[in-house]
């Protein structure tokens, strides 16, 4: 495959997958905005999205306070942030426009009619959470086409490897801006919600109660998140599809290995074997930033390896 | 797309030539057609109308304008009224396509070879050589199989039941192709019953012609199954769903210049498996950006030795560059001296006449008669800077006055011809407006290939002329009525 397509579709898959990601914190920290007002608590809920999210620099640049109408207009609308959920769909229809040919109807149908229907959506206040259903219910559509009706060829493997890569980095990003609810010794009525909300935004309450069958504990939820491999946003999950999309890769091309294959397998291992107790000893902060440093190396090599090589 | 324009009736008669029929009179070709408007209620033909829109537009098939304000992607107006021909009147087009476009690669290999037909004095040989589209890098050089045109549009216009004329060729880049089949397609979804009260010359198998007809152009070390692709400028360009469309058809690579490089005159393509070598480029950017080291050295679309590497014999360009002389509107009028020239044969289609500016007494006609005539660049495209001087303002044929005497040899004139009308779905219900029609024609070596029908271009504002998609006008499906009785063969 033309190492531009592969270079659009593994941007494809990661910019839709960071629309619903987006959407997801978005969601949380609504929740959250209305139950910390309830409890009479300072909730600082949309400036920790503008943390997770990466965007709080360019944010503060435009705007004084970190207001919920002005974060959701950033986070969804603001063409200037590159996040954003419209710019993330433009960025991908963008991209699939670029590899037109490489996707199937279903797929580009699944991404134009979302843009499309973007360009004249209303967002802020009472349309906020039908909106950000939508946008999450979208790009499970767009991945539900993907897996549906994609050749599974390369073009299929970059797609996976975008959408794996991001989700990795997401969940990371968004256990860390909330790390400190998830040291020992928290247990107030808010931080129980806050835990819930965790959860709910990698959809994953439910998955914890399955898992544990107990009630919610800080190190248990670390451990769902991070180490667990049958809960597919957890790291350990998505980097195992990672080196298992790049290894497919390597496999159809006779074998052909780089760094990338290398640091994905190392990154990988330190996930399955890992315990979160270790993890959590030696402190969540600190183990969450270095698998987010990681996880970019990881884009980078890729890129390098099959795309700019 | 829209290379073209077509233009024509003045604003009083002489009445154009109505393709359906006169009054009650309807033309065989179209009693079907005729009989469906007469029993569909407008409201129904408005209601399929929004359905063609939504359903190019859910396929995204747009093309892009930028820098005009508004939504850059736009949708080229479908009209959901079919223009027919007969099959006899389509045989005796295709012979006189067939028969042009041999004349035109004939004409290309001696202008950059052995100049037979400047030195017989049949074309002034200033016009040729010294033409800005003349490539000076092809000459002495034979392109494999002698073929330059692979892919050819020839704009045709009609004025009366046997009255064709050819208004422009386009031996470079011509585009629209994917109209033609996206049009066929959509019709197919929209009127299945009326389609099957047809038989219809298909035309879906443009692709698979159009594949044949670049693998053939290919070097002969690239042996039977050589590496195709598609050169587009990139996402931005007009044509570019056309671009990736026939890609997808073909089951080619579509490309832009930074995904080629050239090692020691050998192209190559980056994959994600490295590198990889490429033996046929249907390219759909101009000469100008083709390669930065042989031509524009600002061009960031082309390939750095794409040209050196095209001379070695190690990848064949479609078309060849050097193309532009072929069709450009001063050549034109010398088109059917080349037929008899090369071929020595008798044009089968007719030329609009053409007056060069550039020639006194071409000229001296020319401003004596602006009322009449359309004037028009000789390099111009897209329906931009011409006047078609019936429609024109005193002022604005002072103005062309003006620059025709300012530089004459850019700017040729031709009489104001009553293009035939097609009936089309308006504001206000089935109206006829003028139509021309672009087939597309395919060439090797040894065949010319063309599939029944082509583009149909449609001027959708009443009593205007220009049909480009630039100038706000719309398409139509073109079908060729195929009477040959066929052995259980499904109406297509």
């Amino acid at each position: 495959m033309l190492s531009r397509s592969a270079d659009s579709l593994f941007w494809l898959g990661r910019y839709t997958e960071r629309a619903a990601n987006v959407a997801r914190g978005l969601s949380v920290a609504l929740r959250m905005a209305g139950l910390s007002a309830q409890l009479g608590a300072e909730g600082d809920e949309w400036r920790s999205l503008l943390i997770a999210t990466g965007c709080e620099p360019a944010f503060f640049a435009k705007h004084e306070e970190a207001s919920q109408e002005n974060v959701v207009d950033f986070l969804v609308r603001d063409p200037d942030n590159p996040t954003g959920i419209i710019s993330c769909f433009a960025a991908a229809r963008h991209n699939a426009r670029s590899v037109r040919t490489a996707l199937t109807v279903d797929m580009w149908g699944a991404l134009n009619d979302s843009w499309n229907a973007l360009r004249h959506a209303e967002f802020q206040g009472e349309r906020l959470p039908g909106f950000l259903e939508w946008v999450r219910e979208r790009v499970l559509l767009f991945n539900g086409a993907a897996q549906d009706t994609m050749l599974r060829g390369e073009p299929w493997l970059f797609v996976q490897l975008g959408t794996a890569l991001e989700r990795a980095d997401n969940t990371a990003r968004l256990l860390d801006v909330k790390h400190h609810l998830l040291a020992p010794a928290q247990q107030a009525t808010v931080e129980y919600a806050q835990w819930q909300a965790i959860l709910q935004s990698v959809s994953a309450l439910r998955a914890y109660h399955w898992v544990y069958k107990d009630r919610l504990e800080p190190a248990k939820i670390a451990e769902l998140l991070i180490l667990r491999p049958e809960l597919p946003r957890s790291l350990t999950a998505c980097h195992g599809r990672v080196l298992e999309v790049l290894d497919r890769i390597a496999a159809g091309q006779a074998g052909r290995r780089g760094e990338c294959h290398r640091m994905a397998g190392e990154l990988h291992a330190r996930l399955r074997y890992g315990r979160i107790e270790e993890i959590l000893s030696a402190g969540l902060h600190e183990y969450l930033t270095d698998m987010i440093m990681r996880t970019a190396e990881l884009g980078n090599e890729i890129e390098a390896f099959y795309i700019r090589a | 797309m829209s290379q073209s324009q077509s233009q024509g009736a003045p604003r009083t008669p002489p009445a154009a030539f109505d393709e359906l029929g006169q009054g009650a009179e309807i033309r065989a070709a179209y009693a079907a057609v005729a009989a469906w408007l007469e029993r569909t209620p407008p409201s129904e033909l408005e209601a399929k109308r929004a359905e063609a829109e939504l359903l190019f537009r859910r396929v995204g098939i747009t093309f892009a304008v930028y820098g005009e304000g508004g939504d850059p992607e736009r949708l080229i107006p479908f009209d959901i009224i079919p223009r027919v021909l007969a099959r006899s009147e389509w045989d005796r087009l295709s012979a006189g396509l067939s028969q042009r476009v041999r004349a035109l690669n004939a004409f290309l290999a001696d202008a950059y070879g052995k100049q037979e037909i400047l030195k017989a004095g049949v074309i002034p040989a200033s016009l040729v050589t010294g033409n800005e589209q003349f490539r000076p890098e092809m000459q002495g050089f034979q392109p494999p199989g002698g073929v330059y045109t692979h892919i050819a549009g020839i704009d045709l216009v009609r004025t009366g039941p046997d009255q064709f004329y050819v208004l422009e060729d386009n031996a470079r880049t011509p585009s629209g192709v994917s109209y033609m089949l996206e049009n066929r397609e959509a019709m197919l979804r929209l009127f299945p019953r009326l389609l099957a009260r047809h038989r219809l010359a298909p035309v879906n198998r443009y692709p698979e012609d159009l594949l044949t007809t670049l693998k053939a152009a290919a070097p002969d070390r690239a042996g039977p199954n050589p590496t195709v692709v598609i050169l587009t400028p990139g996402a931005f360009n007009s044509a570019y769903y056309e671009h990736c469309f026939l890609a997808d058809e073909m089951g080619v690579e579509v490309v832009e210049g930074a995904d080629l490089f050239v090692d020691e005159n050998v192209v190559f393509m980056r994959t994600t498996a490295g590198p990889r070598r490429v033996d046929v480029i249907y390219r759909r950017i101009d000469d100008d950006y083709l390669d930065p080291r042989a031509f524009r050295p600002d061009s960031m679309l082309g390939v750095p030795g794409l040209m050196a590497a095209y001379r070695a014999g190690n990848v064949a360009l479609c078309n060849a560059p050097g193309c532009g002389i072929a069709d450009d509107k001063a050549i034109y009028p010398f088109v059917p001296q080349m037929i008899r020239f090369y071929l020595g044969e008798d044009p089968k289609l007719a030329n609009v006449p053409t007056y060069l500016c550039e020639r006194d007494a071409d000229r001296a006609y020319v401003l004596d008669n602006l009322d009449q005539l359309v004037v028009k660049l000789a390099q111009g495209s897209g329906g931009y800077g011409m006047m078609i001087g019936p429609h024109a303002t005193a002022a604005e044929r002072a103005e062309f006055a003006a620059r025709i005497k300012a530089r004459p040899a850019d700017y040729i004139a031709q009489p104001t011809l009553a293009l035939s009308t097609v009936p089309t779905l308006c504001a206000n219900g089935v109206a006829p407006r003028h139509v021309d029609l672009r087939p597309f024609v395919l060439s090797t070596k040894d065949e010319v290939r063309i599939v029944p029908g082509g583009l149909t271009r449609v001027a959708l504002r009443e009593g205007s002329l220009v049909v480009n998609s630039s100038q706000g006008g719309g398409t139509k499906d073109t079908w060729v009525l195929d009477t040959d009785p066929q052995d259980g063969a499904v109406a297509c």
